[in-house]
């Protein structure tokens, strides 16, 4: 399985990063902008016999290390990892190569 | 006296808490390696500052799990003296030796440079030579010292004087101005409930000689020299 594990700063927490992020938009012109929160992705792909055996064990990876609870909020998917795009490193290695000049 | 200094990968403070304690102090030390669970009888942890384990994923996140971590927090629950200065105060908050977390300073900038911060509570082991108000003059060098905590967290510590230093302008008060890395309340250090786990983003390692521009630090370490000597004394 892979999970896609989003992290981002409480609400209640200040998010220094997220506050000069929204003031870098609005000063290119993005004037709708009213908030940014800047948080973190962590794939991890593990074994799991099922589903729900996955969603437990990612579960207490977010709170025993991923997230720090006192000032983070977590969320994740789960996909298998059937649904990753094969040979993916790879592709990129092949494609950054092709777009190096000679 | 016996301080053990821990040394994580990248921690960078460790030589500096060591010439103090023991060229400047003629104390006893000790350098802990992170994978040591053996603690060798330290009458005093020093979890110095540095970037363990490079920062990943947040400020003391992986240290935490170090094998030497589980001593340091079965010591502290008997009562022995843990002192953590900068990431070492990182390391104890994500621990849960002391409550709250340390995040990106306001103004995004690493800030190193000396801060004035005010001691508000003398009834510590480590601040029993200063008085109530004082100020003194500590380097500070981190670019995640802001702390933060919930309400509740707060008030308790705010309640129960848990408060060590604060920030402060030359008059003694904890004004924006004078606050380096947006710190609630203005708060430099704190203590844990029963006072014997310290942890504080000023540096008190690198102001314990003149040479160095500032000798405040050196009240934090006689302070617990003294503790020491008085318990061995009972």
């Amino acid at each position: 399985m892979i999970a896609h594990v989003i992290v981002v700063p409480k609400p209640v927490v200040n998010d220094p990063q997220g506050t000069t992020v929204r003031q870098g938009l609005r000063a290119l012109g993005f004037s709708e902008v009213t908030d940014v929160r800047v948080g973190k992705y962590i794939k991890v792909t593990l074994d799991a016999a099922s589903a729900d055996e996955a969603h437990d064990r990612v579960e207490e990876m977010c709170r025993k290390l991923l997230a720090n609870r006192v000032i983070e909020d977590f969320r994740f998917d789960l996909l298998p990892a059937a649904a990753e795009p094969k040979n993916r490193p790879a592709l990129d290695r092949r494609r950054r190569r092709e777009e190096e000049p000679a | 006296m016996k301080f053990g200094v821990v040394v994580f990968p990248g921690t960078w403070s460790d030589r500096d808490w060591g010439h103090v304690i023991k060229d400047v102090l003629g104390a006893e030390l000790i350098y802990l390696w992170h994978k040591d669970r053996e603690l060798h009888g330290v009458d005093c942890v020093v979890l110095p500052g540095g970037f363990s384990y490079g920062d990943y994923l947040r400020t003391g996140a992986i240290a935490r799990f170090s094998p030497v971590m589980d001593s340091v927090a079965e010591f502290a629950a008997a009562g022995g003296l843990v002192w953590g200065s900068c990431n070492g105060f990182q390391i104890l908050c994500e621990a849960g030796l002391l409550p709250g977390a340390l995040i990106r300073n306001h103004c995004l900038e690493f800030r190193c440079e000396w801060a004035l911060v005010r001691c508000d509570q003398p009834g510590t082991p480590y601040t029993w030579r200063l008085e109530r108000g004082q100020l003194i003059n500590l380097p500070i060098a981190h670019g995640e010292g802001n702390y933060v905590a919930d309400p509740d967290t707060l008030r308790q510590l705010e309640g129960n004087g848990q408060v060590v230093f604060r920030y402060c302008d030359a008059s003694g008060e904890p004004t924006a101005g004078a606050n380096p890395n947006g710190s609630i309340n203005n708060i430099a250090g704190i203590v844990n409930s029963s006072r014997n786990v310290l942890g504080m983003m000023p540096h008190p390692e690198r102001c314990a000689e003149p040479e160095l521009g500032g000798t405040d630090g050196l009240a934090l370490f006689r302070s617990l020299l003294q503790t020491a000597s008085s318990v061995t004394l009972r």
